[in-house]
């Protein structure tokens, strides 16, 4: 495995003694294949290509589904390589967990170096390596060399940059430094990567996903998550004590909204409605509103106005219903809809007395009605149920944090570098010279414009003294 | 004068641009940069306009939300961030002729828009999943991401012509690709858009799986969209990753810069048509 232009510059312990002495051990070896860049290149090649055929693919389809589509033996195929549901394959997994290996083994491999480039003596650069840099200059100056270090100590740069001497034989060097810590920005966006794994991970084994269907009116404890063939007992119970949908003019849907109730104990804990993009959450599960069903069956809320009686049924499609208390019986006998929503709903309504009223009304409106000597008021509906997927998961803020750190990370990689400036300060000839020199590990062509700025604002330190 | 008439002037100011921009290029007149530069900026101005008010239309129709929404507008928004993206780094490194490259895009994003019958340039009210603040959050970002690298993808294109030219590394104004910027300028420009471009797509995704966990409980689901979204990450990650420590560049970049943009794309337009998911809403 080739090591990178990274190590070469910086050569690390591991590295050296294993090229220089004896053969290389299995162990060594084994670090080297984990530490190279080269197989996080190939993992991520590989990664990529297989989430291609994970999007071409249709995935989570039934058997009979690819068999129908592709044939029986593709479908075999398909199913032996887990390509049905590829994302959640074993080996796919393994791809993710050698990306994982290789970015810690990596990680492990580079830190160490990066740490002595941070936390690097810069005084004892030797003074022919400061000439030898890409970007210096030099001058003279007339100043006695102590009035000149003071003089540029005053003049370098604040703002973050850290300034330090030291006394040599031949003379006094000035470093200063800013961004060491810059350098510490490709391993949080490495660990920002492991971190939101390791969310992932987390979420599968102590959260469940999983649907559930409540109808108006009724309630649910349990759920069956996702591939699992056991219920998980939520612990409290849900009620959904209504659905609403609401259109646009044109006809699109613009709310779905479930009213829910949660008992505990069979207490009423709390109520929301919530809609899509605003769930409900209670003890760390997550109810979101996914979907609905229209049913046959309507609700009918019928109150005795005289003695404050008041009962809800649900009610079959022009099947007659009685409430016994009452002697009242009633019925739909006939719906318009509009859209598959029932909008106008024809009741038939009777008591002991007189014959039985029927009348038009709308859905989800409350009317009177006014038999002989009884007063009522009715209100009734399209019975629906809701859709819910429900959802625990602990691992989401280890994701999220992940990804703060990952933009975190990236921006002090890209936008931030490490910038380095020695002076050095010496007599030569009865004269002072001057040596300045400078490096950055990023954006060397903007440091070069700072560089000339600065070296032309010190140069010109001569300039005020001699007037 | 409404969004749409101002949107549609724009395709032809684009078009003028690219025009003033290509001239500038094949006949060499310096000068004309300049009213290039300043004809492209006043098309922008007149595509926020357009932008604007059709926000402010959508207000008026009484269901108020910002033009991001649909195909079109996305689209639309797309050929403003490539324009503004554009602008930002001719500003930056005082380089006109990256013009001749990357208004192009532009110009063919906003024809598409007008033209293409498949999709509805109606203001359409927002579906339940679509009304979430996080909306305005993923679609910029992302776009910002998309833009910047269809910006690289014509420096790439722009580093291949030069590097078929005999002065690699200078620029004068002897020969027609002699004018090009050197192949190291050009190198050193599609590098930073790239990054500039990762930085937004990371945060186009993050945005999305955020939005997509607090509608459905999942932060991702590996859907064709997201997944592509991914492999467009990869692409760039590649990229990235191969200059920095295997010291990659010159042809392999501008071609990685050119098979991202098509990933891109891919992610960006395929996806919906080709393949199904969660982004059926961008279809029509």
């Amino acid at each position: 495995m080739g090591r990178d232009a990274l190590l070469k510059e910086i050569p690390h312990p591991l590295s050296t003694m294993s090229t220089k002495n004896s053969p290389p051990s299995i162990f060594t070896l084994v670090w080297d294949f984990f530490a190279s860049v080269k197989l996080a290149l190939m993992t991520l090649c590989i990664i990529s290509l297989a989430s291609v055929i994970g999007t071409i693919i249709p995935q989570n389809e039934a058997l009979s589904w690819y068999a129908k589509r592709f044939g029986p033996q593709i479908a075999r195929f398909l199913d032996l390589f887990h390509l049905t549901d590829m994302f959640g394959s074993f080996w796919f997994k393994a791809l993710l967990g050698l990306l994982s290996t290789n970015l810690i083994i990596c990680s492990l491999d580079r830190f160490p170096g990066i740490w002595k480039q941070i936390r690097a003596d810069n005084l004892a650069v030797p003074v022919k390596r400061l000439i030898s840099m890409k970007r210096n200059a030099s001058w003279t100056t007339s100043l006695p060399p102590i009035k000149a270090v003071e003089e540029l100590t005053l003049r370098l740069p604040g703002n973050g940059w850290k300034t330090a001497s030291r006394e040599t034989e031949n003379g006094t060097l000035l470093f200063s430094q800013k961004g060491a810590w810059t350098r510490l920005g490709v391993f949080v966006v490495h660990a920002s990567i492991l971190i939101i794994l390791i969310g992932a991970i987390i979420g599968s084994i102590l959260g469940f996903k999983g649907s559930v269907s409540i109808v108006e009116g009724q309630s649910i404890e349990k759920i069956q998550p996702f591939g699992a063939a056991a219920f998980i007992n939520l612990g409290f119970k849900v009620r959904c004590d209504a659905f609403n949908i609401e259109f646009y003019q044109n006809g699109m849907p613009k709310e779905y909204r479930s009213h829910l109730t949660i008992f505990e104990h069979d207490r009423e804990i709390l109520q929301k409605s919530i809609t899509v993009n605003n769930p409900l959450t209670y003890k760390g599960i997550t109810f979101y509103q996914s979907s609905y069903e229209g049913y046959k069956d309507f609700i009918v809320t019928l109150t005795d106005k005289d003695n404050g009686r008041k009962k809800t049924f649900s009610v079959p499609f022009q099947k007659q219903t009685e409430w016994q208390e009452e002697e009242v019986r009633f019925g739909v006998i006939n719906v318009e809809a509009e859209r598959e929503q029932v909008t106008r709903i024809k009741i038939w309504f009777t008591d002991q007395d007189g014959s039985p009223s029927v009348f038009w009304m709308d859905a989800g409106s409350q009317v009177a009605v006014d038999r002989e000597g009884k007063h009522y008021l009715l209100s009734a509906k399209q019975m629906y149920s809701t859709g819910l997927q429900v959802a625990k998961d602990p691992g989401v803020w280890w994701v999220y944090s992940g990804c703060i750190l990952m933009l975190l990370g990236l921006f002090t990689t890209f936008f931030m570098s490490h910038r380095k400036i020695w002076i050095f300060v010496c007599e030569k000839n009865s004269k002072t010279s001057i040596y300045m020199a400078g490096s950055a590990n990023k954006n060397k062509s903007g440091f070069d414009g700072i560089f000339s700025n600065l070296a032309d604002n010190l140069r010109n330190i001569k300039k005020i003294t001699s007037k | 004068m409404n969004s749409s008439q101002l949107l549609g002037i724009t395709t032809f100011t684009y078009l003028f641009s690219t025009l003033l921009y290509v001239a500038m290029f094949v006949f060499k007149v310096k000068r004309m940069g300049k009213f290039a530069t300043g004809f492209t900026a006043i098309a922008l101005l007149i595509q926020t306009l357009g932008l604007g008010l059709r926000w402010y239309e959508s207000y008026q129709m009484g269901i108020g939300h910002a033009p991001l929404t649909n195909m079109y507008e996305s689209v639309v928004f797309f050929a403003w961030t490539i324009i503004a993206i554009y602008l930002a780094i001719e500003w930056k490194f005082r380089i006109r002729i990256i013009g001749a490259f990357a208004v192009p895009f532009a110009f063919l994003a906003m024809a598409y828009a007008s033209l293409s019958t498949d999709m509805t340039k109606n203001i359409s009210p927002l579906v339940p999943a679509l009304q979430s603040n996080w909306l305005i959050a993923h679609v910029i970002t992302c776009f910002i991401g998309y833009a910047a690298f269809t910006v690289a993808a014509g420096l790439g294109v722009m580093y291949l012509v030069k590097e078929t030219s005999s002065s690699k590394r200078t620029s004068d104004d002897k020969t027609l690709l002699g004018s090009l910027p050197t192949l190291p300028q050009i190198e050193d420009i599609t590098h930073k858009t790239m990054i500039f471009g990762f930085i937004w797509l990371t945060a186009g995704i993050i945005t999305g799986a955020v939005w997509a966990n607090s509608a459905w409980g999942t932060y991702w689901s590996w859907d064709p969209k997201e997944t592509w979204s991914l492999i467009t990450w990869f692409i760039y990650a590649i990229t990235l990753h191969a200059r920095y420590t295997r010291g990659w560049g010159g042809k392999r970049v501008a071609w990685l810069a050119i098979i991202g943009f098509f990933s891109v794309i891919f992610t960006y337009y395929g996806v919906n048509f080709i393949l199904s998911g969660l982004h059926s809403y961008g279809s029509n």
